[in-house]
């Protein structure tokens, strides 16, 4: 008997509004707690939501990019449940007429492409924190994170293995990225994924009984707590025993998940129209006006670097792949027009660098403007091509101007004549046999000679003056 | 100075014309509710202190010749609108010592009028009720007869100004919270259209039909008050935006040829015979003003106390949900988060709270949602429609605002079915989001008030007030004795 899993999620993101989405409160990550919340999403009394028009517009451009359809109407709906974190004992979040309905995306796994359905994409409010205190015994409440706008993307069950999961996971986190509704942040909770799984016979056209884990926060959890849950089940299976259907917890230091609560205590959650917030009735150009305001996405990107500016398809990917470093670039040849050498030094030593852990792109001392100066300096003969690998070693350190770096560890190249020529003639006297052979037609051995300059030379002249005069002394 | 005999219009000409300060009148207010809250029970809050600080302010504005309508006019307030820093009870144990940090948009509003703040009125708890009995601190009693009820959940508010312990109240109206309480006391309570005016800062007990509104002592004194409460509020997306308009300016225009339908279906076996013998008087003057009374049905009232105590209730279980001891008001005790909710919630609120968050939550539970919920809000669709038809032949309704007269304290209590029923002269109003109004129209033998309600159409508050100051000027009006 073989099992195969099926597998639908359930990802929550953090919108990237200014303010909360029912009040006016910061909706920035972090904060001394309970400094960013106000009256309304605390809960007081007497107050009431006010629906934030950006959130609705960012839930939107999530859809569009989906591919889902916007529902014409929608309306907003009270999920009822109490829990210390959510000061007003319900979330209001969307039941039977969410923001967008069906959509699809694409994921390249394996090598294999394969469209994943989405069901629906709603919008509704975060809740608090609590903190727990076991040595005071007392538990505390933060509700800086209350009232920020989550988007729920639920999906059809269209995934069999963790890696088509961890595939379409990324891949939201960067296309919501490149809409600029969701930061991605994973380890500020930006993201979080409840996954539900099962187990059937393969070719069995019915489903096995399913678990649900609950708020998994990196790919690295994801991908375990599926392994985990496969490995579970189909020992439980094999061995004759029932999979329980549960809402499960993922421990991140053991790797296994645990029951958070059956299918017995499951809440009725008493869902009813939120009488606050009146629905929302958008007009076609209202949609229209925001699909067009959605910013150029990483396909789009990848086919401008190699179309215009004949990039290769390779490293188009490696600079679209992450939003950070494809800002970056495009920062840089704004400052510089001369993409394909920004684009080489940013894949072989920048991402380099990143990747060492040497650099952080959120965190740098130096901007793109100065990488752009950088590429230049080294494309206009001003300093070696080597010696930028060394100046931006500094720049990541210190960061100071290229310039200023090159004139204070004497990096210019300085084109001494007298030095290359004299340079020039000892070499071709030391190797009289290589001078034979180039003038018999073996002009291969240039390269051996000019490399043999440079080695004395260094930086004392372009490479272009070395090539020069070194070609014009072979042909005597 | 005889209070009793004020209104708004007097006031204001004896502040304007300096015949009294501010301070003084406010004074006057202080010495009536010393003398006479300890057997009327009106107040939960008396602000004295808060009081002469806004009379200073009021008389300043007075002085310089800026005084709006209501600067310096004493007013009291119904608990359950939020005071910044002034205790917001909400009349139950379980907001007894709850201090918002923020105003209502009404009070914010009459504080830009620099009005005096007399105090905050007793009403059932969160506004659930009819009697005012369910107060958790005070249990307010009717000014014409001390051994009966005022009315709720606005009967402080209509208490104290029937005794003359304010000059006029701010209420709140959820299925006749004003209009009733103004009946059962002798005095005038509007509910404005759903949306006319801001809910922020009142505490939520159904949020698709709470609405404040004013009780005083004549229309005109309602529609003053009603200017400055109004209007587009941006933390209240339920409140329309709607231009400016005086809704007194059609007072004392003729209302002949105006079409007042009356419901037969309100004129039931199920009201008492003075109630209608009254309010059918009041039809005919109106007639004899020349107004054009238009026979009308309402198929669906029998229905419709069911379908308001389904959606309130649903409503209320979730609003009164963030009540749970965590963040303020009373705080149990519990191992447990569970627990410790539980034991809030089991000490925090009374029975009839209980009784409806209970109600509440069966209507709204998986199962049970389509036959409860749904079906009540085919009613109110189908209440709305026939609203509707009543209009395309009739400027406004005249109804009884209640079944009976005010009854004595104790008497109903203990069914709380038969309570619910009283309703049924006012709740359609609510559950069609309508303006109405209850205006005193008569005395049963025991001397007690008969209200009558004019229902008008979606944002005719004008025509209403036109109407009720119309039947005012010829009714010869009695004042309670107390």
């Amino acid at each position: 008997m073989k099992l195969y899993p099926t597998i639908g999620l359930e990802i929550h993101a953090e919108l990237l509004t200014n303010s909360k989405v029912f009040c006016t409160c910061s909706a920035e990550f972090g904060g001394e707690p309970n400094s960013r919340c106000c009256p309304v999403c605390s809960g007081l009394p007497g107050t009431l939501p006010v629906l934030n028009a950006k959130a609705v517009e960012y839930i939107i451009k999530a859809g569009y990019i989906m591919n889902c359809e916007i529902s014409r109407f929608t309306k907003w709906d009270r999920k009822n449940y109490f829990y210390p974190d959510l000061p007003k004992a319900y979330q209001i979040s969307q039941m039977p007429r969410p923001v967008c309905l069906g959509g699809h995306v694409d994921v390249t796994v394996d090598g294999e492409q394969k469209t994943m359905r989405i069901n629906r994409i709603h919008l509704e409010e975060d809740a608090g924190k609590l903190v727990h205190d076991d040595i005071e015994r007392v538990s505390l409440a933060d509700y800086n994170r209350c009232g920020i706008p989550l988007i729920e993307i639920v999906t059809e069950p269209d995934f069999h293995s963790a890696a088509e999961v961890v595939a379409f996971f990324e891949k939201i986190r960067m296309m919501l990225q490149y809409a600029g509704v969701c930061d991605g942040k994973l380890e500020q909770g930006s993201m979080r994924c409840d996954v539900n799984i099962s187990l059937a016979e393969k070719g069995s056209d019915k489903l096995g009984t399913r678990t649900e884990v609950k708020n998994l926060n990196s790919t690295k959890a994801i991908q375990r707590a599926i392994e985990y849950e496969i490995y579970r089940q189909t020992e439980l299976i094999e061995n004759g025993e029932r999979v329980v259907q549960e809402t499960l917890h993922f421990n991140d230091a053991t790797g296994e998940t645990s029951s958070l609560r059956s299918k017995e205590d499951a809440h009725d959650y008493r869902y009813f129209p939120d009488p606050d917030i009146p629905p929302i009735i958008f007009t076609e150009e209202e949609l229209s006006a925001i699909k067009a305001d959605i910013p150029e996405m990483p396909e789009q990107r990848v086919a401008r670097y190699t179309g215009e500016y004949g990039i290769s398809a390779a490293d188009a990917k490696v600079l679209t792949d992450s939003k950070p470093i494809s800002d970056f670039f495009e920062e840089a040849i704004r400052v510089y027009n001369n993409p394909k050498p920004v684009a080489t030094f940013i894949v072989v030593e920048l991402m380099r660098r990143i990747n060492l852990g040497e650099l952080d792109l959120d965190d740098m001392k130096f901007t793109a403007e100065d990488f752009a100066k950088l590429i230049e300096l080294g494309e206009s003969g001003k300093i070696s091509k080597d010696n930028r690998k060394i100046i931006l070693r500094e720049m990541i350190e210190s960061g100071k101007k290229p310039a200023d770096i090159a004139e204070e560890q004497q990096l210019w190249i300085k084109e001494d004549n007298e030095l290359l020529e004299k340079t020039i003639n000892d070499i071709m006297a030391a190797n009289p046999k290589a001078v034979e052979q180039y003038r018999s037609g073996e002009t291969k051995v240039f390269g051996f000679l000019m490399g043999q300059c440079n080695k004395i030379l260094r930086g004392a002249a372009s490479p272009a003056s070395v090539k020069a005069m070194l070609e014009e002394k072979l042909k005597g | 100075m005889d209070l009793k005999k004020q209104t708004l219009g007097s006031l204001r000409e004896m502040l304007d014309t300096k015949q009294i300060s501010a301070a003084e009148l406010c004074k006057e207010y202080f010495e009536r509710i010393k003398t006479t809250d300890s057997q009327v029970l009106g107040y939960i809050t008396v602000t004295e202190e808060e009081a002469m600080k806004n009379a200073a302010k009021a008389q300043e504005a007075i002085d310089k010749g800026e005084a709006k309508s209501l600067t310096g006019i004493p007013l009291a307030i119904k608990d359950n609108i939020c005071t910044d820093g002034i205790r917001t009870t909400c009349a139950s144990n379980m907001l007894g010592n709850f201090i918002p940090p923020y105003d209502a948009c009404v009070i914010e509003k009459l504080k830009a009028d620099d009005y005096v703040l007399l105090g905050k009125t007793s009403m059932d708890e969160f506004a659930m009720g009819g009697s005012t009995q369910t107060s958790a601190f005070a249990k307010t009693k009717n000014p014409f007869d001390l051994t009966r009820v005022p009315g709720g959940s606005s009967g402080g508010s209509a208490a104290v100004v029937s005794a003359a312990m304010a000059p006029a109240a701010l209420g709140s109206d959820t299925g006749g919270s004003i209009r009733q309480p103004a009946s059962f006391c002798g005095v005038t309570g509007l509910k404005p259209t759903y949306g006319r005016v801001s809910r922020y800062g009142l505490v939520a007990f159904a949020s698709s039909l709470d609405q404040i509104g004013p009780i005083a002592n004549s229309a005109v004194d309602c529609g003053t008050i009603l200017n400055t409460i109004c209007g587009k509020d941006s933390r209240d997306a339920t409140s329309a935006n709607k231009p400016a308009e005086d809704f007194n300016a059609k007072v004392g225009k003729d209302i002949k040829g105006m079409k007042i339908a009356l419901p037969k279906e309100f004129f039931a076996e199920s009201t008492d015979e003075e109630v209608k013998t009254a309010v059918l008087a009041a039809a005919k003057k109106y007639e004899e003003m020349g107004a054009v009374l238009v026979d009308c049905s309402m198929k669906s009232l029998k229905y419709a106390v069911a379908a308001y105590y389904l959606v309130a209730s649903a409503e209320a279980a979730s609003n009164l949900s963030r009540f749970d001891g965590i963040k303020y008001g009373l705080r149990g005790e519990g191992r447990t988060f569970d627990e410790m909710i539980r034991d809030s919630r089991s000490r925090g609120f009374g029975d009839e709270v209980k009784r409806r968050i209970l109600l509440g939550n069966y209507a709204l539970s998986s199962g049970y949602y389509d036959a409860y919920y749904l079906k009540a809000l085919a009613l109110k669709q189908q209440i709305i429609k026939e609203y509707n038809e009543i209009f395309e032949n009739a400027d406004i309704i005249l109804t009884p605002t209640a079944p009976t007269v005010a009854y004595k304290i104790g008497e109903q209590e203990t069914d709380p079915v038969k309570m619910y029923l009283a309703d049924i002269c006012t709740v359609t109003v609510n559950i069609a989001s309508l303006p109405a109004i209850s205006v005193p129209c008569g005395y049963n033998a025991d001397g007690m008030p008969i209200g009558m309600s004019l229902v008008g159409r979606k944002w005719d508050e004008a025509t209403l007030i036109q109407a009720a100051d119309a039947f005012e000027k010829s009714f010869d009006r009695r004042y309670s004795e107390v």
